[in-house]
C-alpha cells in the first residue's frame, strides 16, 4: 500500500471511531447534565463537600466557586512539590524549587500542563500521580462545566440561575473521566504501557552496557492525560517515550481519546438547546479547520523543506520510526487544536511551514476542536461574534438560539476574545526584549529562534502546554511570565464566559421570524469559519511573519 | 452550620473538602487500583516488556539501546570514545545517547546548522561502516528520534547492516536476513504507522545464537 494511502486510511479510521460514539456518548453527557438524580456515591460526597445538590447558582457564585477550588487546587500542587522530599514514594529526589513549583502548580490547574522541567529527574511518583494526575481530572472538568454553564444560559430563560458548580464538577468526574480513564488504563497497558511503582528497573544489555528502566503509573495517567487533553508527560519526550505511547495503535488510541469529548460536546450542546443541528453546525466549522490543518502539516512535512531536512532526505529528526510523518502530524494538529499539548514528535524539529501549522492552530484559541469544554465555550463565543458581524451587514438586531445579543453580551465577547492574544503578544514583546529571555532560545540562526519564543507564549496563553522545546525554560523569568500567562489565560475567558452564561439566561427567547438567521446551514458554517481565521489569523499574523513564515517562504 | 460566614469563605471550606475527597479518590484509589490489576492481568506489559537471553534480562523490547565498542581513544575529557560496535545491528542517533532516565529528542530546527553538520557527518560515518555509497543511507539512520529511545529502525537501514553483521559473525546472509524478518513489524492492520525493524529484538536473537 503506498505511503499516502495508507496515511488516509489512518485518518478515515480515527474519524470513523469518532462517529462511532457520537451519538451515544453526546447524548449520555447531555443526561448526565440534564438529570436531577444523583447516584448514591455522589450524595455521600455532598454530604463531605457540605454542600445541598439541589440548590443552583447565580453566575457570580458559580464562578466564585470555580475559582476557589482552583485556586486551592494551585496552593495544594505548590505544596506536595515542595515537601515531596518528605514524602513518600520520592524516589529521593530533591524537593522541587518554589520558581518551578509555581510553574508546574499554575501549569497543570489551568489544564495546559506545559512542563519546564524534565520529570524523570524532578517528580517523584507521588507527586505525579496524587498531585499532577488529579489535577488531569479536575482541570477537564472545571472547562466542561463552563461550557455546560454556557450552553444553560443559551437553552435556560428568565432565570439567574446556571446550575451548581459542585455538583457538575462532581457528576464530570465520576460519571464521565473516571469510568473511561479506568477502561482506557487496562487498554492502554494491553497495548504496552507500563503501570507499576519501580523506582527503576536495570538491566545489562547484549554488550555488557547497563541501562536503567524507569517505571512509574504511566498507563492511569496517559490515559486522562489524553482524555482531559492535558497533555503532561509522564516522561521528558511525552507521548514519543515507547512507555508512553509503544507503537501505532496505542498512538491513535490516544488521538481517538484527545478529540472524543471536545468533538462530542458539540452534540451534548445541540441536544441542549433542544435543535440537533446547531451541534452540527459546530462541529461542521470544528472539523473543516482540524481536516484542512492536517493536510496542511501532511504536505509540509512530507515535502521536508529545511537545509538539515533535505540533507536528511526526510523531516525524521525528532519523530519515531513507528509513527512516520503521517501519524506524528495528526498527532501534532490534533494535540494542539485541543488543549492537550502532548506530543508524539518534537515540533521543534518540524519543517518551517510544517511547524507553523501548530503554531497557528493554537493561535486560532483552541476551537478546532479544543479542550474538554474550552473547545466549545471558545467556539459558541465566535459564534456570538459571527452572529453579530452579521447583524452588522443586514442592520438588525443579532440573534444566536433565541437570545438577543445586546451591547452587554457583545463587550464580554470582546473582553474574552481580547485576552489571550494581549497575554501572548504582550508576552513574545516583553521576553524578546530582555537579554536573559534570549538567552534561552536554542535556534539562535535563524527566524526559528523567534518561533521559539512565540511559541511558548501562545502555548501558554492559550493553555495547550506543547513547546518548540529546544527553549530552556527553567529559569526564574519564564516560569514566572509563563506561570501567570497560563493562569489568566485560563481564568479571565472563564469569568466572562460564566457571565456571559448569566446574561443570556436572563433574557426573554426572542420568537423566530422571517429575518432570523439561520445558524445551523452551510452559510452561517463558512461565516464561522471565516471570523474563525480572520479574528485571529489577522491579530497573529504579524508575528507569524516574523518567525515561521520568515523561514519558510 | 456554617451559614453565618461571607459566601466566598464558605465558598473556600466546600472547595477544601472537596479537594480532599478527590485527591483521595483520584490521586490514592485510582493508581492503586489500577496498578493492582494491571499487575495481576498483564504482568509482563506492565513492567515494561523486559526481553531475556539465556535467562539474563538484556533489555525492554520497546526501550532502544547503544551497540557500541570503546575505541581505545579518549576525547578532551579523558572520556573513551565509543564507536559502533560491527559485530550487532545499529540504532539510530539518539539526542540522550538512549539513557533512559533522559528521554527526548534535539529540538534543533530545520535548518540549524549543527543538526544539518551532524546528518552530513553520521551519513558518512554510516556509508564508511557499511561499505556503500552516502546516498543510499536512509534517513532515519542520520537523524535522531523524538524520545531518544526509538527501538525501532526503518527495514532500509537494517537491510543496509545485514551484510556487515553476517560478515562479522560468520553467519551467512541468508541466517541473517531470516532473523531480521522476524523482528520486522509491518503498519497495524496494513495501514497504521509505519513498517519497522525491532533493533533490540533482533539484536538479542543474536545473542542467542550465541
Amino acid at each position: 500500500m503506498s505511503d499516502t494511502a495508507a496515511g488516509l486510511l489512518q485518518v478515515g479510521l480515527l474519524l470513523a471511531c469518532l462517529a462511532a460514539v457520537y451519538r451515544p456518548f453526546g447524548g449520555y453527557l447531555a443526561r448526565v447534565y440534564t438529570s436531577d438524580k444523583d447516584l448514591r456515591i455522589e450524595r455521600a460526597t455532598y454530604k463531605l463537600f457540605g454542600v445541598d445538590s439541589k440548590v443552583d447558582q447565580t453566575w457570580a457564585v458559580y464562578a466564585r466557586s470555580l475559582i476557589a477550588f482552583s485556586a486551592l487546587s494551585v496552593v495544594l500542587l505548590y505544596l506536595l512539590q515542595r515537601l515531596q522530599h518528605w514524602l513518600p514514594l520520592s524516589l529521593g529526589l530533591p524537593n522541587v524549587e518554589s520558581g518551578l513549583a509555581f510553574n508546574t502548580a499554575a501549569s497543570f490547574v489551568s489544564n495546559t500542563n506545559w512542563q519546564s522541567y524534565v520529570p524523570e529527574a524532578v517528580m517523584g511518583h507521588l507527586v505525579q500521580f496524587a498531585g499532577l494526575a488529579v489535577q488531569n481530572f479536575l482541570s477537564a472538568a472545571v472547562g466542561i462545566v463552563v461550557a455546560i454553564a454556557l450552553i444553560r444560559g443559551f437553552s435556560r430563560s428568565k432565570t439567574d440561575r446556571l446550575g451548581n458548580f459542585w455538583v457538575d464538577l462532581t457528576r464530570t468526574v465520576l460519571r464521565v473521566l473516571l469510568p473511561i480513564a479506568v477502561i482506557g488504563t487496562v487498554a492502554l497497558v494491553a497495548m504496552g504501557v507500563v503501570q507499576n511503582f519501580s523506582g527503576g528497573h536495570e538491566v545489562t544489555s547484549v554488550v555488557g552496557q547497563t541501562q536503567t528502566l524507569p517505571g512509574g503509573t504511566v498507563a492511569s495517567q496517559e490515559v486522562i492525560k489524553e482524555l482531559g487533553t492535558n497533555g503532561g508527560g509522564y516522561y521528558n519526550a511525552n507521548s514519543a517515550h515507547p512507555f508512553e505511547n509503544p507503537n501505532p495503535l496505542s498512538n491513535l488510541f490516544e488521538i481517538f481519546l484527545l478529540l472524543v469529548i471536545p468533538v462530542c460536546l458539540t452534540r451534548t450542546f445541540g441536544l441542549m438547546v433542544k435543535d440537533k443541528r446547531q451541534g452540527y453546525a459546530i462541529l461542521g466549522v470544528m472539523a473543516t479547520i482540524w481536516s484542512a490543518f492536517v493536510v496542511l502539516a501532511t504536505v509540509f512535512e512530507v515535502q521536508g523543506a529545511g537545509s538539515a531536512t533535505r540533507a536528511a532526505g526526510a523531516a525524521m529528526e525528532g519523530k519515531e520510526t513507528r509513527f512516520g510523518e503521517w501519524a506524528s502530524t495528526l498527532f501534532a494538529v490534533s494535540t494542539t487544536g485541543t488543549s492537550t499539548g502532548a506530543v508524539n514528535s518534537m515540533h521543534d524539529s518540524f519543517t518551517p511551514l510544517g511547524g507553523g501549522v501548530p503554531l497557528f492552530h493554537m493561535m486560532l484559541g483552541e476551537v478546532t476542536p479544543g479542550g474538554t469544554g474550552t473547545g466549545l465555550y471558545g467556539m459558541l463565543i465566535l459564534a456570538v461574534l459571527a452572529v453579530f458581524v452579521a447583524g452588522l451587514m443586514v442592520g438588525r438586531t443579532p440573534e444566536y438560539l433565541k437570545k438577543k445579543i445586546t451591547a452587554r453580551e457583545m463587550k464580554l465577547v470582546s473582553l474574552y476574545i481580547l485576552t489571550t492574544p494581549t497575554l501572548v503578544l504582550v508576552g513574545t514583546s516583553i521576553a524578546m526584549g530582555l537579554a536573559t529571555a534570549r538567552a534561552s532560545i536554542l535556534n539562535t540562526d535563524s527566524p526559528h529562534g523567534f518561533s521559539e519564543v512565540l511559541y511558548a507564549f501562545t502555548s501558554a496563553g492559550n493553555n495547550n502546554g506543547s513547546a518548540f522545546a529546544g527553549i530552556s525554560a527553567n529559569i526564574p523569568f519564564y516560569n514566572t511570565a509563563l506561570g501567570l500567562v497560563m493562569l489568566l489565560g485560563r481564568f479571565v475567558p472563564i469569568v466572562f464566559a460564566l457571565a456571559l452564561a448569566g446574561s443570556l439566561a436572563r433574557q426573554h427567547p426572542v420568537p423566530v421570524t422571517q429575518g432570523t438567521l439561520p445558524t445551523h446551514k452551510a452559510l452561517f458554517v463558512t461565516m464561522l469559519v471565516g471570523v474563525v481565521l480572520i479574528v485571529t489569523g489577522l491579530t497573529y499574523f504579524p508575528a507569524l511573519t516574523l518567525g515561521p513564515l520568515a523561514e519558510g517562504l | 452550620m456554617a451559614s453565618n460566614l461571607p459566601g466566598s469563605v464558605r465558598q473556600f471550606g466546600v472547595a477544601l473538602r472537596a479537594l480532599l475527597v478527590f485527591t483521595a479518590i483520584l490521586g490514592i484509589v485510582y493508581p492503586l487500583v489500577m496498578t493492582g490489576v494491571a499487575q495481576a492481568l498483564l504482568h509482563g506489559n506492565a513492567n515494561g516488556s523486559i526481553i531475556k537471553v539465556n535467562g539474563k534480562e538484556v533489555a525492554s523490547d520497546l526501550i532502544g539501546q547503544t551497540y557500541t565498542m570503546d575505541s581505545g581513544k579518549k576525547d578532551s575529557d579523558g572520556k573513551a570514545i565509543m564507536v559502533a560496535d560491527p559485530k550487532w545491528f545499529q540504532t539510530r542517533p539518539s539526542a540522550s545517547d538512549y539513557d533512559a532516565k533522559a528521554s527526548g529528542g534535539s529540538n534543533l530546527g530545520p535548518n540549524n546548522a549543527d543538526l544539518l553538520a551532524a546528518v552530513d557527518e553520521r551519513r558518512k560515518a554510516v556509508a564508511a561502516l557499511e561499505g556503500v555509497d552516502a546516498s543510499q543511507v536512509p534517513p532515519d539512520a542520520v537523524t535522531a528520534s523524538g524520545s531518544g529511545l526509538d527501538p525501532n529502525i526503518s527495514p532500509a537501514y537494517a537491510a543496509l547492516q545485514v551484510n556487515r553483521v553476517a560478515r562479522e559473525r560468520g553467519l551467512s546472509v541468508e541466517q541473517v536476513q531470516k532473523l531480521v524478518k522476524d523482528s520486522t513489524e509491518g503498519r497495524v492492520l496494513g495501514f497504521l504507522g509505519e513498517p519497522r525493524v525491532n533493533v533490540v529484538k533482533l539484536n538479542a536473537s543474536l545473542a542467542a545464537l550465541g
